[in-house]
């Protein structure tokens, strides 16, 4: 190693609470941290002894799987979601609050964080769309009875997926339909229902089922979600027990409803129009709302079970060869085990490093919908004072916000005058332009979370799990991180799997709005990087240039066939672009997170001391993840930029951009030095004479600015590996606890 | 009894079991490595007498229960988010060590100062309860000074039962050799309880106890006084691990027979 990684202090301890909560924002939020605490504490107990005991091993819902209920109940996990009117105990936003619980959660089982997340997901559309009546009653059901109180406790089911070949999770075609049963004079009008779910999440005991169907009546318009109780008239059965590889701890089936149920059971109320029931929402604009919170939570989920790896995985390296003739205590065989190898820790630098910047960039995705849940009530009441109501006035008003916007983010940057100040001052405390900026990075923020932490953080599980050998792939591998790896696929499938992820991020990222935010981040990384050279801060800025300079290009560009290349059809651009800016949003939210810890860890004693240690290391993950980052944006967008040219062959056309030897000697004496730099502009070729290659080197229009900002950011990544050397180091010799806290 | 209990629980953190705990040299003396650092838990001890605390105050009306702790603020501040879900209690914090290297003595006039400084604690209802010892320094003297200083002089340590009989005395468990106990009985408080298991289950979190509590913790965390134990006098001549290395292994809610069973089975194998 060289004198560079002698200098820093190592890491001493594995990050506690006091850290994660400075670096995740919450601090000042004891809710929070007393959710964790409680979800922490069900987790590693009862959850996890239900996983050492193998209750995973059966599809069906089991009473011992039951009792999990009872725990997120009584420890208060169930009522994190709900207003403190109906006896939650999180005033506001609970975004932030869902995120850590499912956290804790996935740290030992995905299935129990779903089990519990479930019931929320059953709930958000009254919570996000229901009227205020609906919203009473079923959160008032769902709340656990307090001491001294008795009655049920209600559960629900979210069923918008259908059996094959209706419903994915983002078709607007729907197999389950409703029509009007009955509609005595005067009153209100009775429905009939008929769903068939797939794959529905706590199915064998949920009470009540919110669930999407279509208009089969020409008295009722469009689409819409309604609630199913089990007591309706009618069909209400479970259905089959879906025979899933992954998530055990939760309840799935494929229910079948058929069900007669007041009209007032459409979610968020109808309007009469022309005898005709117009549902205030359709189904997919609640869909729109409820996934667009629950999915960053799901995203959150694998980065746990990343973490979580980490210290069962150096407790396996360290202890490898323990007990051996050959492996007497106090040698380095004993007390390092696999870790004299480099390569192990190097592979274990990069699960960390994955799991990091995607617990960042979860934890930002729901800190913005915290922020933007609050601002959206003022947007509405905006728009009400306004009288913007249709589809075209509220587009108008949109486009307005979005101008104020870009003449903000401009002004921020550039502000000269007296004038142009007072302007920045009055935008700056717009709340309308507050909604329109964090709009437009919840709307990039929630996919890509959703799509790169499950996405990605499956591949890297599976480093993880090999990391652990044969051991990984076995039910006693310590921390469960085999069922953790496949977990992660259903994490990455439900709530739409990744190519919905994708398909959304391709129109949002586009957005002028985000791609004015985008660029205004760039300059903010630069500065980073002129103060904290060592986070690969400046890395990424070259990483999200060339990712810029790729879209606007692709924006314009035809194939080879003449065709244009950024298009909705045209998924192989669209999704692997998006696929990159994924990389790119983590990787800088993890450097955000580390500097929110250098800046705020002096202040808390229990940091203090230890500060240099911590950040020191995290700034070599923030450097790695960086270029790991710029590596994948450099490779996908050069398949992007040169790979829809047809290459140029030995013909006359390809022949034509090339250089003569001949041409070149007497062109030496107009230009004196041509025939020396010449091979750098094209191929210099003898007219019969046929290179091995495959034909004359590619040039097209911009080539040379791709080339350029590719090659600044390839220098950029200079001392990386300095970097995962230190880390690896560091990983040889933080002390972990004597055991894991929680049953193996 | 009329009015109910005034209960005073001392306790403070440990780290957690399950760390490597390794004894080093600090400025001021022996430390653990990287104790900061280290994540911390409530003394077990301490905590059986804090439960058992609550479960009286709930059982008498009118009963109250204050938690004394002498330990770093910030450190003091984690363990409430978990432990102020678990049951009811006002905080009285001082901001200073809680290593088991420091000495019972002063701690002691310390724990006995702030208790002192309770507005409105009268003697004729109070319980003073702590750990028998603690799960750091392991001495079994803290409690017993904090008595002594405070006057009281009906002291009972190990306990395992208080019960409150119908004429209002305390009839206590004290455990002795053998698995027995010896069974005392109390007129009146005020008494001094050092507490061994107890009977009673950890509480599970209730984040709205906890939000309840916090209304007053917070506040106690703020104006905790710094307690600066001088190290004048003391001198540790070794520090050392116990001898035996640890085999750790996690079981929860193993049931005593199970338990017995398997020190049966480990005795009889050596
Ligand atoms: C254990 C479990 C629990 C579940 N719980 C619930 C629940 O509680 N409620 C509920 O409603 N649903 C639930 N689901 C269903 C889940 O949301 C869906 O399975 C998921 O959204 C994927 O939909 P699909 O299975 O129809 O896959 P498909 O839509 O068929 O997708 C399969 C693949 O097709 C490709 N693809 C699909 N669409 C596109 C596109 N537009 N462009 C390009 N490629 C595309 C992608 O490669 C995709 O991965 C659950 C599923 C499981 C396994």
């Amino acid at each position: 190693m060289s004198s560079e990684n002698q200098q820093r202090e190592t890491l001493y301890t594995l990050p506690g609470d006091d850290l994660r909560q400075i670096m995740w924002r919450y601090s000042d939020r004891f809710d929070l941290q007393m959710a964790v605490q409680s979800a922490r504490s069900v987790a590693r107990g009862p959850v996890a002894r239900l996983v050492a005991d193998g209750a995973r091993n059966t599809h069906e819902w089991t009473e011992e799987k039951a009792k999990l209920l009872e725990a997120f109940d009584e420890s208060g996990i169930t009522s994190v979601y709900m207003d403190p009117e109906f006896g939650g105990f999180i005033e506001g936003p609970k975004n932030m609050a869902l995120a850590l619980v499912a956290f804790e959660l996935a740290w030992v089982d995905g299935g129990a964080a779903t089990s519990s997340l479930a019931g929320c997901l059953a709930l958000a559309p009254i919570h996000e769309r229901g009227t205020a009546d609906q919203r009473e009653l079923y959160m008032a059901r769902c709340v656990p009875a307090q001491p001294g109180e008795d009655r049920e406790v209600w559960r629900g089911a979210f069923s918008l997926t259908e059996p094959l070949p209706y419903v994915g999770v983002d078709a607007g075609t729907l197999g389950g339909q409703v029509k009007v049963a009955e509609w005595p004079d005067g009153e209100e009008p009775i429905l009939q229902v008929e769903k068939r779910g797939r794959f529905i999440t706590n199915m064998d005991f949920a009470n009540f089922v919110t669930a999407a169907v279509a208009s089969d009546d020409e008295r009722i318009k469009g689409s819409c979600m309604v609630i199913l109780e089990e007591s309706d008239p009618g069909t209400f059965d479970r259905g089959a027990p879906t025979l899933k590889l992954v998530h055990q701890l939760s309840s799935t089936r494929d229910p079948v409803f058929s069900l007669r149920i007041p009209a007032g059971r459409i979610i968020g109320g109808y309007t009469l129009r022309d005898g005709v029931i117009v549902p205030n929402y359709t189904h997919s604009e609640i869909i729109e709302a409820v996934f667009r919170r629950t999915r960053v939570t799901v995203g959150v989920m694998t980065s746990a079970k990343l973490l979580s790896a980490v210290e069962p995985i150096i407790r396996y390296q360290r202890q490898r060869f323990r007990g051996g003739t050959a492996s007497t205590p106090g040698s380095p065989r004993y007390d390092l085990g696999l870790q004299q190898k480099e390569d192990v820790l190097h592979r274990l630098v990069d699960v960390w490093a994955t799991g990091e910047a995607a617990a960042s960039l979860g934890f930002e995705a729901a800190r913005v919908f915290d922020l933007l849940d609050q601002l959206e009530q003022k947007k509405s009441e905006f728009f009400a004072r306004e009288g913007i109501r249709t589809g075209r006035e509220k587009l108008r008003a949109q486009h307005k916000m979005e101008e104020n916007v870009l003449e903000y983010l401009k002004l921020s940057n550039w502000a000269e005058s007296e004038v142009e100040q007072e302007r920045l001052e009055q935008l700056k405390n717009d709340s309308l332009v507050e909604y329109t900026l964090l709009d437009s990075q919840a709307n990039v923020l929630c996919p890509a979370c959703k799509l790169w932490n499950t996405g990605h953080g499956a591949n890297v599980m599976r480093e993880a799990v090999s990391l652990m050998g044969g051991y990984g792939i076995t039910e006693d591998c310590p921390g469960f991180l085999g069922q953790k790896w496949m977990d992660a696929q259903l994490e990455a499938t439900s709530e739409g799997p990744a190519a919905v992820q994708r398909r959304q991020l391709s129109i949002t990222m586009t957005n002028r709005v985000f791609l004015a935010l985008f660029r205004k981040w760039i300059r903010e990384l630069r500065l980073i990087a002129g103060e904290r050279p060592g986070t690969g801060a400046c890395n990424l800025a070259s990483a999200m240039e060339l990712w810029l300079w790729t879209l606007n290009h692709l924006q314009q560009a035809k194939d080879a066939d003449g065709v244009k290349l950024y298009r909705g059809q045209r998924q192989g651009v669209t999704f692997s672009l998006a696929d990159a800016l994924c990389w790119l949003l983590a990787s800088r939210q993890q450097i955000l997170d580390l500097i929110e810890l250098e800046e705020k860890g002096a202040e808390n004693p229990a940091v203090a001391d230890s500060l240099d240690s911590y950040t020191g290391f995290f700034s070599d993950l923030c450097h790695i993840q960086a270029a790991s980052a710029s590596g994948e944006v450099g490779r996908i967008c050069s398949e992007l930029v040169y790979g829809y040219n047809r290459h140029p062959a030995w013909d006359s056309a390809g022949r034509g951009s090339c250089f003569d030897p001949n041409e070149l000697e007497v062109l030496e004496s107009v230009i004196p030095g041509i025939s020396g730099t010449a091979d750098s502009y094209s191929d210099v070729v003898e007219e019969d004479f046929v290179p091995k290659k495959a034909g004359p080197c590619v040039r097209f229009d911009g080539s040379e600015d791709y080339a350029r900002l590719r090659m600044k950011m390839e220098g950029c990544l200079t001392g990386c590996r300095l970097a995962k050397d230190r880390a690896a180091m560091a990983l040889s010799k933080v002390m972990i606890p004597e055991a894991l806290d929680y049953p193996e | 009894m009329n009015g109910g209990y005034q209960i005073v629980v001392c306790g403070s953190i440990v780290p957690d079991p399950l760390q490597t705990l390794e004894p080093v040299a600090g400025p001021t003396g022996p430390a653990l490595r990287n104790e900061m650092m280290l994540p911390a838990v409530l003394d077990p001890w301490a905590a059986h007498a804090l439960y058992e605390a609550a479960n009286l105050a709930k059982q008498h009306s009118g009963s109250k229960v204050w938690w004394v702790a002498l330990g770093p603020k910030a450190k003091l501040q984690q363990l409430m988010m978990s432990m102020a879900q678990k049951v009811p209690f006002e905080l009285v914090a001082l901001d200073g060590t809680a290593s088991g290297f420091s000495d019972s003595w002063e701690v002691a006039e310390a724990l006995a100062g702030a208790i002192e400084s309770i507005p409105e604690l009268d003697r004729d209802r109070l319980l003073l309860f702590g750990g028998w010892e603690s799960a750091s320094r392991g001495t079994g003297v803290t409690m017993q000074m904090v008595g002594e200083r405070l006057g009281i002089t009906d002291q009972f340590q190990g306990v395992d039962e208080l019960t409150i009989e119908s004429d209002g005395s305390l009839r206590l468990l004290e455990r002795v050799e053998g698995g027995h106990h010896q069974v005392s009985v109390c007129g009146s408080p005020p008494v001094v309880v050092g507490w061994a298991t107890g009977r009673l289950p950890e509480p599970p979190n209730n984040p709205q106890v906890g939000m309840l509590n916090m209304r007053t913790v917070m506040p106690a965390l703020q104006r905790a006084k710094l307690v600066q134990l001088s190290t004048e006098g003391l001198t540790f001549h070794s520090v050392d691990l116990p001898e035996q290395r640890r085999e750790t292994r996690i079981v929860r809610d193993s049931s005593a027979d199970e338990i017995a069973l398997e020190l049966v089975d480990w005795i009889k194998s050596d």
